[in-house]
């Protein structure tokens, strides 16, 4: 493919569509991380498919964020094969090697915002970064709407992160990983430390953005109700590698003893009878719209 | 190849203009026609983006926001930039972008000066508050002094004396051989080169061993406490430590207020033994002036009172080095950015402190007879 238009030069090319590239974004194979004695992943693998959001589990110390940091390249692996969007990871001799950080976004923890620049500068910051061709006027737009996007009010724009609430910073922090329209989204514990207001409605947030963006999302969290709501798959990590990867009702069949603890205890007990009870107000509700749409045809055609 | 991100116009039949977008309409693409999209003048009825391969939001935001400024509508897009389009349809609200509330040029400047002089008025203020919190928590440490923190104090006295023990020997050393050559070769003008002894030894002692050790330690120290205090205020560190019960002055300011000001006399006299030391060695070198003939000199030149003059700085500078150092760092609130400024701020101000009370020092013991 000639990229001699000058437009796309900073940015890699897509994979052809129905290459295994294509199909599964990321693709870790035989993993292998080390700290020190301490083996974290030890011939670990994983595909993510494509527009699928998978939510990783694990207790705590397995490594999720590790294998996070990993696939993006923060984190040199010992032994081991990454392939993210097609391009090897694991082979990028220093970080200018990764071409393809412009078609993925990260949200980390706690946020992760420059806190020298206010919200629109820190979404701004990619895209200053990756096109430095786009105008001024542009640019601000761009970090204007995607401000609004991530559901923050566009008062925001112009605050420090030191002025926003930790529910605030994270959906800057979405903001800002959505700047470049990512293909690709990583999401470190989205929900963790905010109310479960706040978190269900974060949940919200992401699945619809991940509907109409139609994202990849690679999520990591704790929050047994962000699972129910919105991962098509969950992966689960344990005894340093990926155990099981499936729907909840896959890995529930499943007899390991930690993944029945997981989603059988009191908390995933709770999780999945709200989400039983949201389905059920869903399908009821879906079921009206139905019939009020026969309705409508009806009428139509009378 | 890929096509690039284009636009025309078309005269429909009743005269009424469409805007073509055609190519990807991505941000990779868009940097390129933005500016030529928005010199584009109206009126124009439609937009159409049957011809567009691709779309992002970018995408739908500019086919957005030109729609809103011609009040055309967006015909043949796909259902993607349809539902794209939509999403940004849901949250844009149409109101202004938020501008940062800036002050024009001329007021500016005033503003600025104003700003700085009234922060000036309030910093001393606040140090005064800040050496009153010191005396405070010394006076509760009299009171109970089973919570003075031996340890803390004696790990700051290794981390900030004896640690420096190295650089500043150097420093001193080098600063001695520098004082005795030029001196040298100044008093060989008068045939006095055995003068050489007194003025390296009387200023070493007297001023520069002090002196010197006051910079090195402001520079190595003082910006540590800065920085170290500055980010356990931006980690709640402080905070945590006050939930508990535990007054941060005591257990952080007042350990390293106190090892600097017990080190400092040490730090001092060690650098002017070095320096001596220094001025010897060059002497016995160049000057034909025999190393142990030059120490015991510098016993029957040097009044003993020089000793107690750079013994008496010592601790003065160290108080000033140490508090300015912690007050920095306890002043930190926003983010990674203050930490740095206050760091800076610290070593600056402990600099100027120190030559501005040398000065005054000097003056005093001419005055009361040491001179």
């Amino acid at each position: 493919m000639n990229e001699s238009d000058g437009l796309l030069t900073a940015c890699a090319v897509p994979p052809p569509p129905g290459s295994e590239a294509d199909l599964f974004p990321i693709r870790v194979r035989g993993l292998r991380n080390v700290f020190g004695e301490h083996v974290i992943h030890d011939n670990l693998d994983l595909d993510v498919r494509r527009g699928e959001i998978l939510g990783v589990v694990g207790g705590s110390g397995t490594g999720k964020s590790v294998l996070m940091r990993s696939i993006i390249g923060l984190q040199i692996p010992e032994a081991g094969e990454i392939e993210v969007l097609g391009s090897p990871i694991t082979d990028a001799r220093d970080d200018d090697d990764i071409d393809i950080r412009c078609r993925w976004g990260i949200l980390f923890q706690g946020g992760a915002l420059f806190s020298t620049l206010t919200v629109a500068e820190n979404v701004e910051v990619p895209l200053r970064e990756f096109y430095p061709e786009i105008t001024d006027e542009l640019r601000h737009e761009i970090a204007r709407y995607k401000v609004l996007l991530s559901g923050l009010p566009a008062e925001a724009t112009s605050k420090y992160p030191s002025e926003l609430s930790g529910g605030m910073k994270k959906r800057a922090g979405l903001a800002r990983a959505l700047a470049l329209d990512p293909e690709l989204l990583f999401l470190d514990e989205p929900t963790a430390g905010l109310d479960p207001i706040g978190a269900a409605g974060f949940d919200q947030l992401i699945r619809s953005l991940q509907q109409t963006l139609g994202l990849t999302v690679f999520l990591i969290t704790h929050d047994l109700d962000t699972l129910y709501e919105i991962c098509d798959r969950v992966a689960v990590i344990a005894d340093k590698r990926v155990i099981a990867v499936g729907t909840i009702p896959e890995l529930i069949a499943t007899d390991h003893p930690w993944i029945k603890s997981y989603f059988n205890g009191p908390r995933g007990r709770a999780a999945m009878a709200a989400n039983e009870r949201n389905e059920a107000h869903e399908f009821a509700a879906g079921a009206a719209n139905e019939r009020s749409g026969a309705l409508g045809t009806s009428g139509d055609q009378a | 190849m890929r096509a690039a991100a284009d636009f025309s116009t078309e005269q429909g039949a009743e005269g009424a203009v469409t805007l073509v977008l055609s190519g990807p309409l991505i941000v990779s693409a868009l940097g390129a026609i933005d500016h030529r999209l928005r010199a584009l003048e109206g009126p124009i009825a439609a937009i159409n983006l049957s011809q567009v391969s691709r779309i992002d939001t970018v995408g739908a935001w500019t086919a957005w926001s030109l729609s809103q400024r011609f009040s055309a509508p967006i015909t043949g897009a796909s259902p993607e930039a349809e539902r794209l389009i939509g999403a940004i349809r849901a949250v844009d609200d149409n109101t202004a972008p938020v501008e940062h509330p800036r002050l024009p040029m001329l007021l500016r400047v005033p503003d600025h000066v104003g700003q700085v002089v009234s922060g000036l008025g309030r910093g001393m203020l606040l140090v005064l508050g800040f050496l009153g919190q010191i005396v405070l928590a010394s006076g509760v440490l009299l009171r109970h002094p089973s919570r003075f923190r031996l340890r803390a104090l004696i790990h700051q006295m290794e981390l900030m004396g004896v640690n420096a023990l190295a650089i500043i020997g150097l420093m001193s050393f080098l600063v001695g051989i520098v004082i005795a050559q030029q001196g040298a070769v100044q008093l060989r003008q008068f045939g006095a080169e055995i003068y050489t002894v007194n003025l390296v030894g009387r200023l070493s002692l007297r001023e520069l061993g002090i002196l010197m050790t006051a910079i090195m330690v402001a520079g190595r120290s003082g910006s540590a406490f800065a920085a170290q205090l500055g980010t356990m205020k931006l980690t709640e560190e402080i905070d945590a430590m006050r939930t508990i019960g535990v007054s941060p002055i005591e257990a952080l300011v007042i350990p390293r207020l106190l090892a600097t000001m017990l080190m400092m006399p040490l730090l001092g006299t060690y650098s002017a033994v070095i320096g001596i030391v220094g001025g010897a060695a060059l002497s016995a070198l160049t000057l034909g002036i025999p190393f142990f003939t030059f120490l015991a000199r510098i016993q029957e030149v040097v009044p003993v009172h020089d000793v107690w003059v750079g013994l008496i700085k010592g601790p003065v500078f160290g108080l000033i080095v140490a508090t300015s150092g912690c007050y920095q760092g306890l002043q930190v609130k926003s983010d990674a950015e203050e930490v740095g400024t206050r760091t800076t701020a610290a070593v600056v101000m402990a600099i100027f402190m120190v030559i501005v009370l040398d000065a005054f020092f000097a003056v005093f013991f001419s005055e009361v007879g040491w001179g």
